[in-house]
């Protein structure tokens, strides 16, 4: 079928979905995005149902700081913005940018990554430990679930740019790749801005 | 199968080459193989289970084994037998009913297969470590929890967690392969109605699936890391667990019996010599069980007391479902009115799904009524119920369709004699089994408990259901049987069309080449090989030119990232054991770097490769 696409004359405009196998991957990609929304929400809806089972233990209005929340999320939006880059560069076969744009995304996302382990470390100290109450497993599970993904997905982008650092150009094979790859890292931001604002903005704002 | 194929590259082992295959014929064959082996394992245990209540106060089994039973009963027969068995039918129909050469991610397919046998695996080995799950497959909390159940259940939650993605790889794979492989000319409404049914089902699966591996994971990190989400004293809340499992649950239902309903859609129109009365009303109304599975949940928990009118509201869903099911019904009616009825076994089964189905039907809306659901709540009445569903719709379903497939996957007929034996058999002994246990239900039987007192008129109906579920056993017997005699006696089959049927996996030659299509075909219809056979030459028109086919490699990695997930899996159950002998960090860290290491080897690119065209003709022109 569509698997021989001329590119003597350079790209086709989208090479993410010219071929049938990018194609596939494309609309795969975004089908595993909904089955995980629906597992994220699952999460959420515990988090939502236990959040006041604090049981004496400390609650979200002791703990939470938003400032430290703040800087995390404007880290892992520059992320997806930095990510965005690399796909738009991409698709205008710049190679380069595509590379440093990923490595970039990588980078802030071990800095949130850093930032979510502090946060941890620091709630725990305060004697909010995972089975302290039901409001402390709930939370810890969603937010540390979210983080498990933000690791997968940075073990993802590294073994993509390890595979094809020295490529020498974007091809119809490894254009789905990265994008796929950024469609999942922008999937785990736009869950972490709703773990903002559901978690964090929702107990501080004391609702 | 397709060994003409192998000279293109080196030749392989047998065993190596089933560990490594992603072609979807074969792996729908791994599929069956496996449903099956689970399915006679769980259809034993029903028996263990019947013998157990076959006399008031029998002491044949404790009730320890007897809620080990029943729990496992359930939980292989949902996950583990029935999901791979429609599975494989999908594997092997929907490629070739679309007009593909293959799924659209052949590994994942192949992936799909070794998580959930995996998965289905570390299940299993739980009886050699300290008892199977004991909690009902439900495993509702706070049974399940680790105040109350062994260690059993850390088997259940962590191998339906990886059987269960397994199971949702494999879902997403159909979903893609339905929506970008189908051949030119294949419109969605040209599309037999196992193609339907497999969508709406994989689509059913990604949305019902992803609660359970939550719900799972709450369960998992409940027992092992102590986490608080079910015990009110610590601010949990234990109806958490029934709501995500009964989200997952209830549409887990229509997951298994719709493409059943879409086999019974293929075999009622070949054997009628019809066409499939109202297709388009048939889509509609396996799309609207689809939409309504979601909705109506709370029906397994009205008797849990949300509320009257919670309970209303959910009531009034279930009975909506009766309307699209009862379009579908008076569909495949008017499908065998007037047509040219052929009886063999594949017909047999599929017309006896339509009362039987029915049946269970009727009583489920009897059981949606809120009101009267606390008299029968937890009684035999809903054991009868659902196995009207299960036993009576999706077995039925499952036999019609591998009678039907059976040639075109194996090139021989089953023997139709052992087949009528093996149907009158079981569908008497079902009968017997189960529809007395309405009644048993009535009169206040409960479920779930192990035993019972004798004089309360519940001996003798329980004496008949036992003798009827070894009728049933006897069937199932009869069935392998006839797998074995066939495959020495019958005739191979060597033409395209055994039973003059409608659809396209009927214009490939038999046995079907690993590449399905030499050419792609153009579809002009519905039930396109009946119009060309009608309209045309009978030869579906080729949509390219003959040319070199691409195809992909095999790889044992699918197996490996499997094994992983197992070893993984295992380590984290070591966790709570009093004396693991290996430290479980260890295990756990070995399963984690044989999963994801195989999934970086993956990232290699492997372009496949390529059938030139003049092997291709050669081989065509052998098989046709």
């Amino acid at each position: 079928m569509a698997d021989h696409i001329d590119v003597a004359q350079g790209l086709p405009a989208n090479p993410e979905k010219a071929t049938l196998e990018g194609k596939n991957k494309f609309l795969g990609m975004w089908v595993f995005l909904g089955g995980e929304t629906v597992m994220f929400a699952t999460f959420f809806g515990t988090f939502l149902g236990l959040r006041k089972g604090t049981v004496g233990g400390p609650t979200a209005e002791d703990l939470f700081s938003l400032p430290l929340v703040f800087i995390m999320t404007m880290i892992l939006l520059t992320s997806s913005l930095t990510s965005v880059l690399g796909i738009l560069a991409m698709k205008r076969n710049n190679f380069k940018t595509l590379r440093t744009c990923m490595l970039l995304t990588v980078l802030l996302g071990f800095g949130f990554v850093g930032f979510e382990v502090y946060e941890f470390y620091h709630y725990y100290h305060e004697g909010l430990g995972y089975t302290t109450s039901a409001f402390a497993s709930s939370f810890y599970t969603l937010v540390g679930l979210h983080g498990c993904h933000v690791l997968f997905g940075l073990g993802w982008i590294i073994t993509l740019l390890a595979r094809y650092w020295n490529a020498g150009g974007v091809t119809l094979a490894n254009a789905p790749k990265f994008y796929s790859a950024s469609l999942y890292w922008h999937f785990i931001d736009v869950v972490w801005v709703f773990i903002f604002t559901v978690v964090y903005l929702l107990s501080v704002g004391g609702a | 199968m397709a060994t003409a194929t192998m000279t293109a590259k080196k030749e392989k082992s047998v065993l190596w080459d089933w560990l490594t295959t992603v072609d979807h014929k074969k792996l729908a064959i791994l599929y069956l193989v496996a449903g099956t082996l689970f399915f006679v394992k769980a259809g034993v245990m029903a028996l263990f289970i019947r013998i157990q209540l076959m006399i008031p106060e029998n002491d044949f089994m404790t009730g320890q084994v007897f809620n080990e039973l029943i729990t496992m009963h359930g939980t292989i027969m949902l996950f583990l037998a029935v999901t791979p068995l429609i599975f494989g039918f999908m594997n092997f129909a929907i490629p070739l009913q679309i007009g593909a050469r293959d799924v659209a991610f052949p590994f994942i397919n192949a992936l799909g297969f070794w998580i959930f046998f995996f998965g289905g695996l570390l299940l299993s080995v739980s009886w050699f470590f300290g008892g199977a799950p004991d909690a009902g497959w439900t495993a509702y909390v706070p049974l399940s929890t680790r105040e109350f159940a062994g260690s059993g259940m850390d088997f259940y939650a962590l191998g339906l967690q990886v059987s269960g993605f397994g199971t949702l790889i494999s879902a997403i794979n159909f979903i893609v392969t339905i929506i970008n492989m189908r051949a030119p000319g294949m419109t969605m409404m040209r599309m037999p109605l196992f193609c339907w049914t497999g969508l709406v089902t994989s689509i059913l699966i990604v949305f019902a699936f992803t609660p359970l591996a939550a719900g799972l994971a709450l369960l998992m990190l409940d027992r092992i890391f102590s986490g608080q989400f079910f015990l009110p004293d610590m601010g949990g809340n234990a109806i958490l667990w029934a709501h995500i499992f009964w989200i997952f649950g209830h549409p887990e239902v229509y997951i298994l019996v719709l493409p059943a309903f879409g086999i019974i859609s293929e075999v009622v129109p070949a054997f009628s010599h019809k066409r499939l009365f109202g297709y388009t009303a048939m889509v509609f109304a396996t799309i609207v069980i689809a939409f309504l599975s979601f909705m109506v949940w709370v029906h397994h928990m009205f008797t849990i007391g949300i509320g009257p009118i919670t309970n209303s509201v959910f009531a009034l869903a279930t009975m909506t479902i009766a309307v699209p099911t009862g379009i579908k019904i008076f569909n495949w009616l008017f499908t065998m009115w007037g047509g040219k009825l052929v009886f063999n076994t594949a017909m047999l089964c599929a017309a006896s799904f339509v009362p039987t189905f029915v049946l269970g039907g009727i009583t489920g809306v009897m059981l949606s009524m809120a009101p009267v659901d606390y008299l029968y709540h937890d009684t035999y009445f809903v054991v009868a119920h659902f196995h009207y569903i299960i036993v009576g719709g999706i077995v039925f379903g499952l036999l019609a369709g591998l009678y039907y497939w059976y040639p075109k996957m194996f090139g021989h007929k089953l023997n139709e004699t052992l087949g009528k034996i093996m149907f009158w058999s079981l569908y008497i002994g079902f009968h017997l089994t189960f529809f007395i246990q309405h009644i048993l239900g009535l009169i206040g039987m409960q479920r779930r408990v192990y035993t019972y007192l004798g004089g309360q008129g519940f001996d003798m109906m329980n004496l008949v259901s036992s003798i009827g579920s070894f009728v049933m056993g006897a069937a199932i017997v009869v069935l392998v049987i006839n797998i074995v005699y066939s495959a020495y006696t019958s005739e191979r089959i060597t033409v395209r069309d055994p039973w003059d049927a409608r659809t396209l996996e009927w214009s490939t030659p038999t046995p079907i080449p690993e590449y399905n299509f030499a050419q792609t075909p153009q579809v002009r219809s519905l039930d396109p090989w009946f119009y060309e056979k009608v309209h045309g030459d009978g030869t579906m028109k080729p949509a390219e030119p003959m040319g070199d086919i691409h195809m992909p490699n095999g790889s044992i990695l699918p197996f490996m990232i499997g094994l992983g997930l197992f070893i993984w899996g295992f380590g984290m159950i070591m966790l709570n054991m009093d004396n693991p002998i290996i430290p479980p960090a260890i295990v756990i860290g070995v399963g984690f770097v044989i999963t994801f290491g195989m999934m970086v080897l993956h990232s290699k690119e492997d372009h496949g490769y390529h059938i030139p065209v003049d092997e291709v003709k050669k081989i065509e022109k052998g098989v046709g």
